[in-house]
């Protein structure tokens, strides 16, 4: 098994990590480095629980090597909400009830914050679009879908 | 303060406090089974399995195995002989002479890696005799049927549970209600129907995890994504001839169950692998296509109904024959099958009744309890011909309904009389909210619309002695730290549990927290987080518990001001006297308890509560006649209604809006009953359009999310009504019953009665895909 060296910026932080060829950036994320937040659904891309921000992008994590993300910037569900407070869409979920058993949330929230940045006014057909990737099981997605239009109101007010 | 009004008290029970666990879960605090770290001493477990459906173990060849680099233990079936099981012990820990289903654990191994302990795997050598597989209950319960267990006359099983040894039928419920056979002859219309309801998985978004570790004195722990941790402290020590007080179970928040997480499925291998590395943790962590047929499964049934009213509509018979196909062993299977006996009626008064409810032994994966309890499927195939019976006697399907549901004081199917109930008062709102009787036109010339409606009844299925305890115990500054040993699952119950001590003892929500993770060593017995009790049952002991800290509270306060604890209460986390109006934060004497006068010492001290909770009132039913005086300590009952559109291009189904109406007895939190209710619909549909397990010759052919579907955000409703009726329960903290099984109860045949008002026609089950509404109108001549 070979190692690679990677810089990588997770959560705006810097880290020089160590990697074996075969790591996910899940796995990187979740055992390498305790960010548990992002959580692992299926190991195969297809629940998007493990969803994070790849250079702005939203990535199944557990599909992408860690030794892919030499130079990258990561965003994980802990380094959404700024200092003192939530990101709209955590504050958003909150507030409308969007979180049940919470196992999907991370990914949900991290697809919405990414459509919310590229979108700022989503249309309730494009929230869906946007979230059909993020597998729940008990929400029914209603709330989930309400805290998006939520967080795009949040938004419009304090930019 | 000013002077408190006793009568208007601010109170945080019926109020729709934000969750309590809402932040941890959004900022990835929150702490699941699989994000605890253990260090490098951690080991990792992977399961032989057995690749037939049905065989006899010849052989177990581990010694290739043994000798891999980094491989620390093998177990098999030889080193554990005990039985475990929740209602019948009918399986050992690893198959050790028979295997009964693809999927059956072999062996296990732990190694330094999963990547190794995987190659291990294949390093064992098994060597089988294969036999003739039973793969269909009807035929499993027939003489014909080859044998599954032909040790099932010796397994333990407790008293309400009937298997027939020499057969492959695990329990055998039966109702002899009334004198069906004479009651035919008076019926104007009778309706005979078959329904085929297919094995479906619970699909919790988080697998099944569990890591053990034990300990160089024996004792073991277990952390696991659980709803039963006492009940696994208590099966797996049993089975493995332990003490209790040897066995821990410490539980954090579960990813979604569904009842998946219920009861053991896959938490005594890995403490059985545990036990010959001792001093390492080994964590087993399901892979996906193993969590669709190793963990439990939604058992597949064959329900025969037949059912007949007079000429004004009234349901005189039904004669209802179950088959429900169990799989290899029935951890929860047996009793899925009484609950559909005592249940078989639906929410109906029948004065005529004979059923026969069977669980079969089959070579399929092993059903475990799943949202609805046997509810969903019963229902599915009922509440149909419940609606093809008032067409032929040509009446409205909600009329019908009205004529025949339960009512207050209505006589059961078990001879016992309703409680309280609102059923009535549930088809009338859903029957408004959906515009029952009215029809909009379709949205496209190629489509078709069609409304259905349903009703459901589901009683919590549990021993009858299931209990529930906690405790409530003050912090120095007053805030408040409830004991539990019931699950946070998503479904709400940390929040309603913080309600309701809150309420209780006084003081505001905010002040309140849940003392998590679940430790069995800590925590307060619970029985399992199943059968929507907790609400009810655990709500109760929370609320004992607080009521027995404010008595401590108040008997020190009134000690010290000279008053009667009748004249002082907890307001706001503030103690008053209606009678000197004296006031005094928790704060000042929560722990430390109040100083005599003149420094002569000190009164009260710490304070905890206890409280407990067991209905001590459900008796017995007669085997023979299945009657008996309160078979159950409740029902919750509800109807649901949908409006849908059949594409006639495609067969493909749009549902344009869903109503539910549930009797939840006192919403303790509204907008989380509501969200159960949305959340339960979609769950419903998700079962009624697109999912099955696909199993064929015993192997499950689409174990992933690719090829077994489940609803995502692009099929939810846009238009998803919840409306909460509420007839207390007289036992209920303030009169609330459970909520989260009994909203996708009445889904399935809702959506299928819109299908028939739609285009006339009507599957043997579920799901309904496009290709077979396309198929059957094919069929019916309404496309060609």
């Amino acid at each position: 098994m070979a190692f690679h060296k990677i810089n990588v910026t997770i959560n705006n932080e810097l880290d020089q990590l160590i990697v074996p060829s075969n790591m996910t950036l899940m796995h990187m994320l979740r055992e390498s480095l305790a960010l548990t937040g992002t959580k692992n659904g299926c190991s195969a891309g297809e629940c998007g629980a493990c969803t994070v921000l790849l250079n702005g992008e939203p990535v199944n994590s557990c599909m992408v090597l860690a030794v892919e993300c030499d130079g990258a910037k990561i965003v994980t569900v802990e380094g959404l909400a700024g200092k003192k407070q939530l990101d709209p869409i955590q504050e958003a979920i909150v507030q409308e009830g969007g979180v049940q058993c919470g196992f999907c949330t991370p990914g949900i929230l991290i697809s919405s914050h990414a459509l919310l940045k590229r979108n700022p006014n989503p249309s309730e057909d494009e929230i869906r679009e946007a979230l059909v990737g993020n597998l729940c099981r008990c929400t029914g997605y209603v709330r989930i879908i309400e805290s998006v239009k939520v967080a795009a109101r949040m938004q419009s007010v304090t930019d | 303060m000013a002077k408190t009004d006793r009568q208007n008290i601010p109170s945080p029970i019926g109020e729709n406090s934000p969750r309590i666990d809402a932040r941890e879960k959004v900022t990835g605090a929150a702490i699941y089974a699989d994000d605890i770290q253990f260090g490098n001493s951690l080991l990792h477990a992977r399961i032989k399995r057995s690749p037939h459906p049905h065989a006899l173990i010849k052989k177990i060849d581990t010694s290739k195995a043994s000798s891999l680099p980094g491989v620390k233990a093998i177990v098999t079936g030889e080193d554990f002989p005990g039985y475990i099981g929740l209602y019948l012990r009918d399986r050992y820990i690893f198959c050790r002479d028979r295997v009964r289903y693809v999927g059956d654990p072999v062996a296990g191994v732990a190694a330094i890696s999963e990547e190794i302990a995987e190659k291990a795997l294949e390093l064992i050598e098994v060597e089988y005799e294969v036999l003739e597989p039973v793969l269909d209950p009807e035929f499993g319960a027939s003489p014909k049927a080859p044998l599954l267990h032909p040790d099932l006359g010796q397994y333990a099983v407790v008293n309400f549970i009937f298997p027939q040894p020499g057969t492959n039928i695990s329990n055998h419920f039966k109702i002899r209600k009334g004198d069906v056979d004479n009651a035919w002859g008076k019926c104007a219309a009778i309706i005979e129907r078959k329904y085929r309801i297919p094995h479906i998985q619970h699909v919790p978004i988080e697998p099944h995890v569990a890591t053990a570790k034990v300990d160089e004195t024996g004792e073991i722990t277990l952390w696991v994504s659980s709803q039963s941790p006492f009940a696994q402290r208590n099966l797996i020590a049993e089975s493995m001839g332990i003490s209790h007080s040897k066995m821990r179970v410490i539980a954090p928040y579960v990813g979604g169950g569904f009842g998946s997480k219920a009861g053991v499925s896959m938490e005594a291998l890995v403490v059985a692998i545990a036990t010959k590395v001792k001093g390492h943790p080994v964590k087993l962590l399901l892979t996906r296509e193993e969590e669709f047929y190793t963990a439990f499964v939604r058992q597949g049934l064959i329900a025969y109904f037949k059912m007949g009213c007079d000429e004004n509509g009234r349901l005189l018979a039904m004669e209802n024959k179950f088959y429900w196909d169990g799989g290899a062993y029935t951890e929860y299977g047996v009793n899925v099958t009484r609950a559909s006996g005592y249940s078989s009626s639906g929410p109906y008064e029948v004065p005529n009744v004979r059923t026969d409810s069977h669980c079969v032994y089959t070579n399929h994966p092993v059903s475990g309890p799943m949202r609805g309890f046997g509810m969903p499927e019963m229902h599915a195939g009922l509440e149909q011909c419940i609606d093809e019976l008032a067409h032929q006697i040509g009446m409205d399907a909600v009329e019908f309904r009205k004529l025949n549901c339960l009512k207050t004081g209505s006589t059961l199917v078990t001879g016992s009389k309703m409680h309280a109930t609102g059923l009535p008062d549930c088809i009338k709102k859903t029957a408004e909210a959906i515009g029952w009787g009215t029809k909009a036109p379709p949205s496209a010339p190629n489509k078709r619309r069609g409304k259905g409606l349903a009703l459901m009844w589901k009683a919590p299925a549990m021993p009858p002695n299931a209990g529930s305890s906690a405790w409530v115990e003050l912090a120095e500054d007053g805030t408040v730290n409830v004991g539990v040993g019931g699950q946070e699952l998503g479904q709400g119950v940390f929040t309603v549990m913080a309600q309701i001590a809150a309420g209780t003892l006084g003081v505001p929500y905010e002040s309140v927290r849940i003392a998590t993770p679940v430790d069995t060593r800590y925590s307060p017995y619970e029985w399992q987080t199943v059968a929507s009790r907790l609400t009810w049952s655990m709500g109760n002991a929370v609320s004992n518990a607080a009521k027995d800290a404010k008595r401590q509270i108040l008997d020190t306060v009134a000690e010290a001001w000279e008053e009667t604890p009748e004249d002082l209460d907890i307001v706001n986390g503030v103690v008053i006297s209606y009678k000197s109006e004296k006031e005094i934060p928790l704060k000042s004497l929560a722990v430390y308890g109040l100083p005599k006068p003149d420094d002569q010492g000190w009164r009260g001290g710490p304070v905890v509560g206890r409280g407990k909770f067991m209905p001590a009132y459900v008796t017995g039913l007669d085997p023979e006649t299945g009657q008996g005086e309160r078979a159950v300590v409740h029902y919750t009952t509800g109807a649901q209604a949908v409006e849908l559109e059949v594409d006639l291009d495609t067969g493909r189904i749009e549902i344009i809006k869903g109503v539910s109406t549930f009797d939840v007895g006192k919403a303790i939190n509204p907008e989380m009953v509501k969200a159960q209710m949305e959340g339960g619909f979609v769950q419903g549909m998700s079962s009624a359009l697109f999912e099955s397990l696909q199993l064929k010759d015993g192997f499950v052919r689409n174990p992933s999310f690719v090829d077994y579907r489940i609803a995502t955000s692009a099929d939810t409703p846009r238009d998803l009504q919840a409306y909460i009726v509420e007839v207390p329960q007289d036992d209920g903290p303030w009169g609330a019953r459970g909520i989260g099984e009994h909203s996708m109860v009445p889904t399935i045949p809702a959506i299928a009665n819109a299908i028939y008002d739609a285009v006339g026609v009507r599957l043997e089950g579920p799901p309904f895909t496009a290709e077979k509404v396309y198929l059957a109108m094919l069929d019916a001549g309404i496309v060609k």
